[in-house]
C-alpha cells in the first residue's frame, strides 16, 4: 500500500499529493493512468457519463507547468477529480441523470467546480447518479445502471453512485458528490471509500442541480478519511452566489487530524441498532464501536425519539421542493423538446412525459399533492415541525457526547433490480435521512467487508459545523484500518 | 287609465379595489446581478439565474427590500420585522424558473394608506380629500414578456427578475375619478420617494382592479369582476367607469354578475371576458427554501426614514399655511420635486412666497419645458432668482425687462445685475432730477392735459405719461412716472 507498489490511480490524493510536490509524478502522468484506467473498466462498470480525456490532459500540463514555475496551488494540485453530473463544469454535459438534459451544455462553473479550479485540480469525468439525484441505486439514470466495484451485478447505491464506483475503482483519486438524504454516505458505504456530507451551508449548492434546496449539500469521497478533509478544505466556505451558505470562519480540516486525538464520547442511537440491520453490517460496526473504546472513547447508548418520522418528513419536505425545482424543465428554453408540439399544453405536457423518468414523476406528483390547497397543513406545514423535532433530539443528544455513531446502511449492495418497490428502495436512506433534516455533518467510513465481500461503513454524526472534530474521529479509526485502500478485483 | 308604478330600480354603489403593480428602479435584478432595463435587445439582460438553468440560485438585492422599505414609511404601513420569501407556482412561459419569488403570508408591509384629492369646485379650489386604506404591499420578482406572432410566440426575460411591488388597497374606491386619484397620488410618491419612474408605457406601473356593486345599504360585497390592462391613469378610470355601467345594467335587468376577469380596451372602449373564475390557480405557496429570512431591524428603518422626502399633500398643506400661496401655485409645485424643493431655496434666500412661485411657475418651467430640462438641471441658481426678484422689488429693472433678465439668466448662468448691465436693461434712475425735468417738460408740452386734470378728469394724466417713457427710452418705472406726475401737477 505504499506509493512504491500502488498504481498511480490507486493512490491516495495525500500520497499523490506528497509524489507531484517530490517530482516523483506528474500530473499528465497521474491523468492519464486514471483515463486509462477508466477505459479500462468504464465497459463493465459504467459510472461515468461523459469525459473530457484532452481537457484533462491539458489541465493537468497546466498543472505540470505552474509547478514547474515553482507556483504549486497547494495539494489538489495536479490532482484528477471526478464530479457528479449535477454539478455544474463550464462547457460541459450537465444532465443530472435524466433525458431532459441529455444535450444540456452548462454554459457556466458551479462554484464548488471554480474552487476547485482554483485549486488546481484536473477535472476529470461527469459520474453517472440517480436522475436529479432521486434514488439510492443510481438505477434511475436514465442512460444506464452503474456496477459495485466489488460485484458488477450490485448496485454501487445512490443517488452519486457513479462517483463512489469511479473512485473505488481508480477512475479518479477523489470525487465530488451529493447528498439529499444519503446520496454520498450511502454509495460510500457500499463501495468501501470514505464519503462527507458537510452540514447543511458548509458548501456552496451553485451550479448544483437542486433537487431538495433545503436539503442538498456537496461533499467529497476520498479514499482516506484525509483525503476527504484536503477536498473539504478546497470547497468549503462562504459563497455570496448561495443566501444558505454560512459565513463559518475558516478552519484547517487537514490540520485537525493531526491534533492529538482526546478520548471523545461516541453516542449509539438505540433507534439505528433495530429491525432491518443486516447482521454482517452490525458487527462490522460493532467492531468499529470496539475499536473506539479501545482507543479510550466513551461509548453510551443514546436516543433519538423522533427517528421513526425521518422518512415520512423527508419524502414530504424533500418531494414539495423537487416539485416546484424542476417546474424549470419546461422545454421552453432549454432541455427535452417534445417533436410538433400543437400548443403550450401539449408541449409542457409530453416535453415533461418524456423527459423525466418514472421516480421523478412520483415525487413531482407526491410534492405537488403535499403543498396543495388543503393539504399544506397536514403535510408541509406537519413536517416541518417533525424536522424542528428532528433536530432537537440530535442536539440534545450531543450535549452528552460529540458524535453518533451508526450504520450508514442497513445492508450491504444489493442486486440490480433486487429492490423494485419505491418503499423498499426509500428503507435504503433510513440511517442517513436524519442528518439531512438536522443540517449535520455525517460521514460514512469503511470498517470492513461481508463474507460475500461487500463493503460495509459506519456513519459518524457530528455536531452543526463540527467537521473537524468529526474528520479527526473518522481519521482516528481510518488511518489505523485504512479500509478505502483496498482494491476491487476489477 | 293608470298603469301600475313600474318597481323603484335598486340604487347601487360601486366598492373598488386596485392592486398596483410598481417596478422598483435598481440597477441590477431583484435576485441577480444583471442589469435591469428597458428597451434592450431581447434576451441580453439574462445570466444563469434569470434563464432559470439547472443549478442557478437567487441571491436577494437589498436595494429592492429599501424600496419597498421606503414605500411602506411613505405609506405609514406597518414594516415587518423579517422579510420571508415563497414561491408562488404556476407554469407560463414567461416565468423562467415556473415560480415566482412573492411573499405570500409575510408581506413587508401592512396597512397605511395613500392619500387622494378628488377635483374641486373649480380649478383654484382644493377639492375634498380621502384616505384610501391599503391591505398591504409585498415584493415580487417581474416575468419576462411574451410576443405573439401568427405561428409562434417569442420570449424575452430582459423584463424577468426585475424588483416589483404590489400594492394591493382595500375594497375602499368608490368611482373611477377616485381611482384616478388615487392612482396620481400613489405615483407620485413613489416618483418623489426616489423608488420608481412610474412610466406606464414602458410598464413601471400596472393597474389590475377588482369592481363589484352593492345595493346602496348593503355592507356585504357584491360579485367581483377583475379588470386587466389597464395602461393608462385615464384607461383605469375609463375603464372602471365602464364596468360599473356594464354591472348596473345588468343588475337593473335582473341578472347576475359572473365572477370573471374582463380585458378593457381603452381605445374602443369595450371590455371582454378574459376567464372566468373556475380556471383560478392553485399557486402552492411554501417558503423558498434557496433564501433566507432577512430582518428588517429599528435601525435600516430608520436610516430609510431620513431618506424620505415630505409627501406632496403634507407639502401643500404646509405651503398654504407658511407661504399663503394661492392654491392653485401649490398645486403646481409640490406635484414636481425637483421645483418645490428650488422653491423653498428661492424662499429660504428671502424671497416673497407669491413671487416666487410666480417666476418659478410660469418663467422657470416654460424655460425648462422648452429645453427639455429638469428643475435640476436650471443655471438659474436659486440666489440669481432671488436677485433678480429684488432688481424687480426695488424697481431698478422693470417687469417686462426682467423677463428678458430671466431668459437670458437660463440660457448662460449669469447673475442677473450683470446681464441688466450688459444689455443696458436697468430703469432709470428715479432719484435724479432727470425724470422730473421729464415731467415737467410734459405738464408744459400739453397745457391742455394738465388742465383737465387738475379740473378732476384723473385719466388725462396719462396723456402726459407718453412723452416722458419716450423721454426715458421705455426705462422708466411707471409707478415713479405716475408720483412724479401726479405731485407736479398738484404743485405746480
Amino acid at each position: 500500500m505504499t506509493s512504491s507498489t500502488t498504481p498511480l490511480h490507486y493512490l491516495s490524493l495525500a500520497e499523490a499529493t506528497a509524489a507531484l510536490a517530490a517530482g516523483r509524478v506528474s500530473s499528465a502522468e497521474l491523468t492519464d493512468a486514471v483515463i486509462a484506467r477508466a477505459e479500462a473498466v468504464e465497459p463493465r462498470l459504467r459510472a461515468l457519463l461523459s469525459a473530457d480525456p484532452a481537457s484533462a490532459r491539458a489541465q493537468a500540463q497546466a498543472s505540470d507547468a505552474r509547478r514547474a514555475g515553482g507556483g504549486s496551488l497547494g495539494p489538489l494540485d495536479g490532482i484528477p477529480i471526478g464530479l457528479k453530473d449535477v454539478i455544474a463544469v463550464r462547457d460541459q454535459p450537465l444532465t443530472a441523470g435524466s433525458r431532459m438534459l441529455e444535450k444540456f451544455i452548462s454554459p457556466y462553473d458551479a462554484t464548488v467546480t471554480r474552487r476547485l479550479r482554483e485549486a488546481g485540480a484536473v477535472l476529470y469525468g461527469r459520474h453517472n447518479c440517480d436522475e436529479f439525484a432521486m434514488g439510492s441505486s443510481t438505477e434511475n439514470s436514465a442512460f444506464h445502471p452503474t456496477g459495485n466495484p466489488w460485484a458488477l451485478d450490485r448496485v454501487p447505491g445512490g443517488s452519486s453512485g457513479g462517483s463512489a464506483a469511479a473512485l473505488a475503482a481508480g477512475e479518479a483519486l477523489a470525487t465530488l458528490g451529493s447528498d439529499t438524504g444519503g446520496s454520498i454516505r450511502q454509495p460510500a458505504a457500499l463501495c468501501g471509500v470514505v464519503g462527507l456530507k458537510p452540514t447543511y451551508g458548509r458548501v456552496s449548492r451553485f451550479g448544483l442541480v437542486a433537487y431538495a434546496s433545503s436539503l442538498d449539500q456537496i461533499g467529497p469521497f476520498g479514499r482516506t478519511v484525509e483525503d476527504v478533509a484536503l477536498v473539504l478544505q478546497a470547497i468549503a466556505g462562504h459563497d455570496e452566489r448561495d443566501s444558505t451558505s454560512v459565513g463559518a470562519a475558516p478552519e484547517d480540516f487537514a490540520a485537525a487530524l493531526a491534533a492529538p486525538s482526546a478520548p471523545r464520547r461516541l453516542g449509539l442511537p438505540r433507534e439505528y441498532f433495530g429491525e432491518g440491520l443486516d447482521p454482517e453490517v452490525a458487527v462490522a460496526v460493532e467492531r468499529a464501536v470496539t475499536h473506539y473504546r479501545e482507543l479510550g472513547c466513551e461509548v453510551r447508548e443514546v436516543s433519538l425519539p423522533h427517528t421513526p418520522y425521518c422518512l415520512d418528513t423527508y419524502y414530504v419536505l424533500a418531494t414539495a421542493e423537487a416539485s416546484s425545482n424542476l417546474a424549470r424543465y419546461d422545454g421552453i428554453r432549454y432541455g427535452h423538446r417534445c417533436a410538433a408540439p400543437r400548443d403550450l399544453h401539449d408541449l409542457y405536457f409530453r416535453s415533461r412525459a418524456e423527459g423525466f423518468g418514472a421516480e421523478v414523476k412520483r415525487r413531482i406528483i407526491l410534492g405537488t399533492y403535499v403543498l396543495s390547497s388543503g393539504y399544506y397543513d397536514a403535510y408541509y406545514l406537519r413536517a416541518q415541525k417533525v424536522r424542528t423535532l428532528v433536530r432537537q433530539d440530535f442536539l440534545r443528544a450531543f450535549e452528552q457526547v460529540d458524535a453518533l455513531l451508526t450504520p450508514t446502511s442497513p445492508i450491504p449492495a444489493f442486486r440490480r433490480g433486487e429492490k423494485a418497490n419505491p418503499l423498499a428502495m426509500y428503507l435504503c436512506d433510513i440511517y442517513t435521512i436524519g442528518a439531512n433534516l438536522a443540517g449535520l455533518p455525517a460521514m460514512s467510513v469503511p470498517c470492513g467487508f461481508s463474507r460475500a465481500g461487500l463493503p460495509v461503513g459506519f456513519q459518524l454524526i457530528g455536531k452543526p459545523l463540527g467537521e473537524s472534530e468529526l474528520l479527526a474521529i473518522g481519521h482516528a479509526y481510518d488511518r489505523v484500518h485504512q479500509w478505502g485502500r483496498r482494491h476491487p478485483n476489477l | 287609465m293608470s298603469t301600475p308604478a313600474a318597481p323603484q330600480p335598486a340604487s347601487y354603489e360601486a366598492v373598488i379595489g386596485l392592486e398596483v403593480h410598481v417596478q422598483i428602479r435598481t440597477r441590477s435584478k431583484v435576485f441577480t446581478r444583471v442589469a435591469a432595463g428597458y428597451g434592450y435587445e431581447p434576451n441580453t439582460l439574462t445570466d444563469p439565474v434569470v434563464l432559470a438553468l439547472p443549478g442557478a440560485l437567487p441571491v436577494m438585492n437589498r436595494a429592492a427590500l429599501d424600496a419597498i422599505i421606503k414605500a411602506g414609511l411613505l405609506l405609514g404601513c406597518e414594516i415587518a420585522p423579517v422579510c420571508k420569501w415563497d414561491r408562488k407556482n404556476y407554469f407560463y412561459p414567461d416565468s423562467p424558473k415556473n415560480y415566482q419569488i412573492s411573499q405570500y403570508d409575510a408581506p413587508v408591509c401592512r396597512g397605511g394608506s395613500v392619500e387622494i384629492e378628488l377635483p374641486g369646485p373649480a380649478r383654484n379650489l382644493m377639492g375634498e380629500h380621502k384616505r384610501i386604506p391599503l391591505t398591504r404591499i409585498h415584493l415580487e420578482e417581474d416575468v419576462g414578456k411574451l410576443n405573439h406572432g401568427a405561428t409562434e410566440s417569442l420570449v424575452d426575460y430582459n423584463r424577468a427578475g426585475t424588483p416589483l411591488m404590489e400594492i394591493v388597497s382595500e375594497p375602499a374606491l368608490q368611482s373611477g375619478e377616485e381611482a384616478y386619484a388615487y392612482l396620481t397620488s400613489l405615483r407620485a410618491t413613489m416618483v418623489q420617494g426616489g423608488i420608481s419612474d412610474c412610466d406606464m408605457e414602458k410598464g413601471q406601473l400596472r393597474c389590475d382592479a377588482n369592481i363589484s356593486l352593492r345595493p346602496v345599504g348593503s355592507t356585504t360585497l357584491g360579485t367581483k369582476v377583475e379588470l386587466k390592462n389597464l395602461n393608462s391613469i385615464s384607461f383605469v378610470r375609463d375603464g372602471i367607469e365602464h364596468e360599473i355601467r356594464r354591472q348596473r345594467s345588468i343588475l337593473e335587468r335582473g341578472g347576475r354578475i359572473t365572477q370573471e376577469t374582463r380585458d378593457y380596451d381603452g381605445m374602443t372602449g369595450t371590455s371582454q371576458s378574459l376567464r372566468s373564475k373556475e380556471e383560478a390557480h392553485d399557486y402552492r405557496y411554501f417558503p423558498d427554501p434557496d433564501l433566507m429570512p432577512v430582518v428588517i431591524d429599528a435601525a435600516w428603518q430608520e436610516r430609510l426614514r431620513a431618506e424620505c422626502p415630505e409627501l406632496p399633500f403634507d407639502r401643500q398643506r404646509r405651503f398654504l399655511a407658511d407661504y399663503q400661496m394661492p392654491f392653485t401655485q401649490t398645486s403646481v409645485l409640490v406635484w414636481d420635486r425637483p421645483l418645490a424643493d428650488y422653491f423653498e431655496a428661492v424662499v429660504r434666500l428671502g424671497a416673497a412666497p407669491q413671487a416666487a412661485g410666480n417666476w418659478i411657475i410660469n418663467d422657470l418651467r416654460r424655460e425648462l419645458a422648452a429645453a427639455g430640462l429638469d428643475p435640476a438641471a436650471s443655471r438659474v441658481s436659486p440666489a440669481n432668482l432671488v436677485a433678480l426678484l429684488r432688481l424687480v422689488d426695488s424697481g431698478a429693472v422693470l417687469n417686462a425687462a426682467a423677463k428678458e433678465v430671466f431668459v437670458e439668466m437660463f440660457a448662460t448662468g449669469d447673475s442677473p445685475d450683470a446681464i441688466a448691465d450688459r444689455r443696458g436693461l436697468r430703469a432709470a434712475p428715479t432719484d435724479s432730477g432727470e425724470l422730473e425735468n421729464w415731467c415737467r417738460d410734459a405738464i408744459a408740452g400739453n397745457a391742455k392735459a394738465a388742465a383737465e386734470f387738475r379740473s378732476g378728469k384723473d385719466g388725462a394724466i396719462n396723456a402726459l405719461k407718453g412723452p416722458v417713457m419716450k423721454a426715458a427710452k421705455g426705462k422708466a418705472n411707471p409707478k415713479v412716472v405716475d408720483e412724479t406726475l401726479r405731485r407736479l401737477l398738484a404743485t405746480g
